[in-house]
């Protein structure tokens, strides 16, 4: 087929870049790194009624935050294809015409590989130790990859409709930092005024982490929704979020990169 | 035959009232260079992007290579290339990156596509510079890269939108030889400038736009012939200006205008050299000295000013979102 093949080569052109760039690599995982090592040691007093301490509650919730932040990669790495006239001398090849926006997100996901690696092994250092067993430790992260892929769609249709790469990356944080923080990635939700508790707890953020958590082996604590749909299957309502997501921007996306006009 | 037609097209931003395409028609024949002439904010940009299926026109017909661009884009994709006017290529990426990357997209083989990228480096002196990010190339070097990357199939049909705008007179040179080269090699080119000087160094035809709409046709010098030919301007001390004056005008036969903050002395001439040799004989008799003298071409605005009436404004809008950037070198 020649629109995997041609999506293909775009992705191969984003891991080229980060072989000539490698600090973007390094630093997008040392971030979180230093978000692990933050939070376990400035809040690790605070679980201390959870079985095996903080840092068990912690890491999915890190690791969701992080491959929620490819949205904003993707829509600043996309904007800035449009700035540069990219996009256009890819529209006047005789390419699919989804080719390239397939082509970003997988470029924009693969690279979670390594950071949920590096990511694991430091939780694992600073205590982490999820109990399921290898099949579903693996299961948990492939599904977080998989989180991150979808919302890169998001990104890659505010990417599409900015005019400007910082400004596009800046709005992107803005929705990532509340859905992250209004959700049970960090603290238990069960203290949130009760309005909160319910939009924490069925924002797509907090099914990801519930599922993470079950995943890898950890029970998660429910607020007011505790017999709700997210709390009592947060796996497959994870899947249907992201299924949902994809729904929605890849149609989008693929139209708006037709018509797309760079300058 | 006619590799390029382009009938009644129009494109209007912000719901009509900005018309970037007026009813704008022209043609290229093949094996020929059209340059496309005209201000910022004229439709020049607009007309590449609809001839290279970037955009849709609102009405009108288009054909390259005897497809129609609307009806068959993906057609048309295969035999043009396409170089704007900000080189679009990755700019973490090497030379070498870019061009195999881009003849991958072609649809080349991994091989066939390295074989053309050292061919193209060669082509455009840019092999000792291959294997270094195109962020560390010089303005010139960017576009000439852009302008490799447009031809990885040999198109049969080349639009370049303003290939030297922001180049230092470096730059340009160096890009006037390229594309010389290329049109030696029979390509069929459509350019766009707002240069005069390179639409008569580069092409066979030339198409002045002003306001999305086609105000004159001919060759470089049917248009220069049009707009009145050349002008003599002196600068001379201001006790000579009066005297002077009196001179230019009696030897060259024309009415010379005088700008007295300037010191400076113009006439339009017809047959330019001659004009100025009689007239420095002239000076040279009546012991005036010439502090400084000049033969002007027409230059883009005296066009316009004939043409239309009007000078060549900047200030027309251009298209939506579009950004002036300044020199990338």
């Amino acid at each position: 087929m020649n629109g995997i093949h041609d999506a293909l080569i775009i992705t191969k052109r984003q891991l080229l870049q980060l072989t000539r760039v490698p600090e973007v690599l390094i630093f997008t995982t040392i971030q979180p790194v230093m978000f692990v090592l933050l939070f376990r040691y400035v809040f690790g007093g605070l679980g201390v009624g959870i079985k095996g301490g903080y840092v068990q509650l912690l890491m999915p919730g890190i690791f969701v935050q992080t491959v929620a932040f490819t949205l904003a990669a993707t829509a600043q790495g996309l904007a800035q294809d449009m700035e540069k006239g990219l996009i256009d001398r890819f529209r006047s090849l005789p390419i699919a015409r989804s080719a390239v926006v397939f082509g970003r997100t997988l470029g924009d996901g693969l690279p979670n590989v390594v950071v949920l690696l590096v990511m694991g092994l430091t939780g694992f250092i600073v205590g982490w130790r999820p109990t399921s067993g290898a099949l579903h430790i693996f299961l948990g992260f492939l599904m977080l990859l998989f989180f991150g892929y979808s919302l890169s769609w998001a990104g890659i249709f505010a990417g599409l409709i900015s005019k400007d790469a910082r400004v596009v990356a800046n709005v992107s944080f803005l929705f990532i930092f509340p859905l992250t923080f209004l959700s049970n990635a960090f603290a238990s939700t069960t203290s949130m005024p009760k309005a909160l508790q319910y939009f924490a707890e069925w924002n797509p953020v907090s099914t990801m982490v519930a599922a993470a958590r079950q995943l890898f082996g950890f029970h998660n604590t429910f607020g007011v929704t505790a017999h709700s749909l997210p709390s009592e299957h947060p796996i497959q309502t994870s899947l249907v979020y992201m299924v949902l997501i994809m729904a929605i921007f890849i149609p989008l996306s693929v139209r708006r990169y037709k018509s797309a006009n760079s300058r | 035959m006619k590799s390029v037609v382009a009938e009644n097209l129009v494109k209007t931003y912000r719901n009509g009232a900005v018309r970037a395409l007026d009813d704008l028609s022209l043609d290229v024949e093949e094996g020929t260079v059209l340059s496309v002439l005209g201000p910022n904010g004229a439709g020049k940009t607009t007309l590449v992007r609809v001839l290279s299926t970037l955009l849709e026109p609102d009405s009108g017909h288009a054909t390259v290579g005897g497809i129609d661009v609307i009806k068959n884009p993906k057609g048309v994709r295969q035999i043009i290339g396409l170089s704007g006017q900000y080189a679009a290529v990755d700019e973490t990426l090497t030379g070498w990156d870019n061009l195999v990357m881009f003849g991958q997209l072609y649809h080349l083989s991994g091989e066939q596509a390295k074989q053309r990228a050292t061919e193209l480096l060669a082509q455009f002196s840019l092999t000792d510079a291959a294997r270094r990010p195109i962020k560390t190339f010089s303005g010139g070097m960017r576009r000439r890269l852009d302008l490799a990357a447009s031809l990885i199939i040999r198109p049969k049909v080349l639009f370049l939108d303003e290939p030297t705008t922001g180049l230092d007179p470096r730059g340009r040179m160096e890009m006037w030889g390229v594309i010389e080269g290329l049109v030696r090699e029979g390509v069929t080119l459509l350019l766009t400038t707002q240069y005069l000087e390179e639409a008569d160094q580069l092409a066979d035809d030339i198409v002045v736009v002003d306001r999305g709409k086609v105000i004159a046709r001919g060759t470089s010098d049917h248009l220069k012939d049009q707009v009145g030919g050349e002008r003599i301007e002196i600068v001379v001390a201001e006790a000579n200006i009066d005297v002077a004056k009196e001179i230019i005008e009696r030897v060259t036969q024309g009415h010379a205008t005088v700008d007295s903050g300037l010191r400076k002395i113009s006439v339009p001439v017809l047959d330019g050299t001659q004009s100025l040799v009689a007239v420095i004989r002239s000076f040279d008799e009546a012991g005036i000295h010439a502090l400084d003298l000049a033969l002007k071409r027409p230059s883009l605005d005296d066009v316009f000013l004939s043409l239309t009436g009007h000078i060549a404004e900047e200030e027309v809008p251009a298209e939506p979102g579009k950004k002036k950037k300044g020199a990338r070198s």
